[in-house]
């Protein structure tokens, strides 16, 4: 089992993230995270999925996904010429002596507190994968009431692969 | 004009001939259009059967197949027509109608969320939105149907855009261009030069066709390509036909209903050249193994199909027509390999068993079906169902020039008699025979009355032996003859039927002059069904 990031840059129309996400399913290929949104040309969406899969598998969600009539583009991004993001809001409950070691954990990984209440705290915090996991662990002793992770966004670094969208 | 005027006239700029459906409030505006028009309208009787019918058509014709149908119910009920038609990549434009805009996702009457429930059987859907959207719509789905991977693509339209007002002069697209769909059509030439240099070293070389080459219309290419290299020939179920039958470089039906001699053929190759087939499962029992022993050369349209099964030493992606084209400018000197196709003659003549003419009262399928098949005309289209019906057809008719077509990705049973009425509107007056089982035959049997309304000549042959045949084999074998939901007692008297519908009737068993009633039942360019006894008993492997 591998995993892969893949960039995809889709037409925007009704239902095609339905379509991407229906073909997923009916194909049994496993998503690990799916983001996506408009880019600056709202004639589009880039999506971004992380897909787990044996070498054959990887390869048909690569060839199939491309051959759905609202798919532009799909192509792999590699780890060592992207970057990739995530971001997560983490509830965590904290009575008042508790606040500032979780707040001087949050402020290592470059964390903001965006809420908090008589209990409890809410941490954002964005990074690639393994920071969000590696933050999360130090969280352990105590208690996470709640958490929302988006999934990753990624981008190719450079100019090498980057579509220009003038038709 | 309003948008069902504007429908009409996209299906004439599409030079559509025929449109096959069923009626209905939410689809009425289209059918009120089109009675200005030359287009022919045939009411099916129940809506799985049009796309069928559309099927037929499309395979026979060439071109893409039209059907269409009202919302909810009408449009479900297609939804079998369509994978089918999915499953073995036949181009089909599918219209349903739809409740007004504004009520769509409230429950209302008769809606159903078709563009939804068909999304994994269609190539892509549309929902009108805007009537001034509809030439654009329709030019795309045809195009998406008819190019590339062919396929059925749905076209959902409401009520109200079907009724709302065209801004402006109608304009029908002459060229499209779509920013995400481009299909490769020209096979890349250096991989076209690596396959013919392996064609010329190869001393057992086999071409494996399938499906794919009727679609592409590439008969005449490949034909042409293995006769000059003497290249030996083997189809899947969905390429029988590209080579005739009795063509000395033709040696059957591979997979695990074939011929033992064409799989033997294939797994002896050094080099196979697998040409529009997906080696799909019933073709190829184990797709990793294909490759031990040979190069395998995988041409398809289709890149995903490439690798999905089996993965090729050669892919080569592109349409076949022209792909083989060029195979022929390519190839310089022509090839033989008389002694690989001695040897498997030699397989050929040793898998011919002499039929044991024992006395029974019921009909041997092979011999039923080989003497059909000699008084069949030359072009004839022979329409298989799905069962042991299609399994004896596959092996023992004799395609001579004509077409044999059958659903073979999906098995949909009640195939063949909407799928041949398709196929002699297609075929103008050519000769169509539907083959089929009591179990299949019941279920399109209320299209007999379509036939009749509209004077579509079929013939058809019900093998019946009381059984949903295919699959009391597999419980013969599988369950030691512990029978469960596969006896049909209730079967009607298949002389009352054919009275019924006004259609002539014969029934041959064991004591039958087979030639004589066969000769009668082919006669006359009329409808006629003929009832052929099958011991119950019977199974589609020899014994």
């Amino acid at each position: 089992m591998q995993k892969k990031v893949f960039q995809l840059l889709v037409d925007n129309n009704p239902g095609v993230l339905s379509r991407i996400s229906g073909l997923f399913s009916r194909r049994g290929y496993n998503i690990e995270s799916i983001t996506a949104g408009v880019t600056a040309d709202a004639r589009y969406t880039r999506i971004t999925i992380v897909a787990s899969g044996d070498d054959v598998i990887l390869d048909q969600i690569e060839k199939q996904v491309a051959k759905l009539v609202d798919v532009r583009d799909i192509h792999e991004l590699m780890p060592t010429d992207s970057v990739y993001r995530e971001l997560a809001l983490v509830k965590v409950k904290a009575s008042a002596d508790q606040r500032q070691s979780i707040l001087a954990t949050a402020n290592v990984f470059r964390g903001n507190i965006i809420d908090v209440s008589v209990d409890s705290l809410i941490v954002e915090i964005t990074g690639n994968q393994s920071k969000i996991d590696a933050f999360l662990k130090l969280l352990e002793g105590y208690e996470i009431l709640e958490l929302a992770r988006t999934g990753i966004a990624g981008l190719g670094r450079g100019t090498d692969k980057v579509i220009y969208l003038d038709d | 004009m309003i948008g069902a005027e504007a429908i009409v006239k996209c299906l004439e700029k599409e030079k559509t001939e025929v449109v096959f459906g069923y009626s209905g409030v939410a689809i009425d505006p289209f059918w009120n259009k089109i009675l200005d028009t030359d287009i022919k309208r045939v009411l099916i009787r129940t809506e799985q059967n049009a796309a069928h019918c559309a099927s037929g058509y499309a395979r026979i014709s060439g071109k893409v197949g039209v059907c269409a149908v009202t919302s909810g119910p009408g449009a479900t009920n297609l939804i079998t027509g369509i994978a089918t038609a999915y499953a073995d990549s036949i181009p089909l434009v599918a219209i349903t109608g739809q409740v007004n805009s504004d009520m769509i996702g409230s429950d209302v009457f008769q809606e159903a969320d078709i563009t939804g429930a068909v999304e994994s059987f269609v190539k892509y859907s549309y929902l009108v939105r805007d009537v001034n959207d509809i030439p654009r719509i329709f030019k795309e789905a045809f195009y998406l149907a008819g190019t590339g991977r062919r396929g059925p693509v749905l076209i959902d339209i409401p009520f109200d855009v079907q009724n709302a007002e065209f801004e402006g002069k109608f304009t029908y697209p002459d060229t499209i261009s779509m920013r995400t769909y481009k299909p490769t059509v020209k096979g890349n030439i250096v991989q076209i030069k690596k396959v013919i240099k392996e064609v010329e070293k190869a001393k057992k070389p086999i071409i494996c066709v399938g499906g794919g080459v009727h679609l592409s219309k590439a008969t005449a290419e490949i034909r042409k390509f293995a006769e000059l290299n003497k290249v030996p020939v083997v189809s899947t179920m969905m390429g029988i036909g590209v080579m005739p039958t009795e063509h000395p470089l033709y040696f059957g039906m591979v997979g695990n209903n074939g011929q033992s001699y064409a799989n033997r053929a294939m797994n002896e190759s050094d080099l196979l050249l697998m040409v529009g087939a997906r080696v799909a499962d019933r073709a190829v029992n184990r797709p990793d193994l294909i490759t031990e022993n040979k190069v395998m050369v995988h041409i398809d349209v289709d890149p995903a199909e490439i690798g999905k099964n089996v993965g090729p030493t050669i892919p080569l992606v592109g349409d076949i027509k022209h792909i083989f084209a060029d195979f022929l400018e390519q190839d310089e000197h022509a090839d033989d390999h008389d002694e690989w196709i001695e040897i498997l003659n030699g397989y050929k003549e040793a898998a011919k068993k002499p039929s044991k003419a024992k006395k029974s009262k019921y009909v041997k399928p092979k011999e039923f079906i080989t003497k059909l098949s000699e008084q069949m005309k030359d072009d004839a289209v022979y329409v298989a169902d799905v069962g042991q019906n299609q399994m004896w057809s596959c092996a023992y008719h004799i395609v001579k020039n004509g077409r044999f077509i059958t659903s073979g990705g999906m098995g949909t049973m009640g195939y063949s008699i909407p799928a041949a009425m398709g196929a002699r509107i297609a075929g103008k007056n050519k000769q169509v025979i539907a083959v089929t089982g009591d179990g299949a035959f019941q279920m399109s049997m209320m299209e007999l009355a379509t036939m009749r309304q509209y004077g579509i000549k079929v013939k058809i042959v019900v093998m019946k032996n009381g059984f949903l045949g295919m699959v009391r084999e597999h419980q013969h074998y599988a369950y030691n003859d512990n029978y469960s939901m596969v006896e049909l007692q209730g079967d009607p008297d298949l002389s009352l039927i054919a009275a019924a519908y006004g259609m002539g009737y014969a029934k041959v068993d064991g004591s039958s002059d087979i030639d004589a009633e066969i000769a009668k039942f082919l006669k006359d360019d009329s409808s006629a069904l003929m009832e052929v006894c099958v011991d119950p008993m019977e199974l589609t492997t020899e014994k």
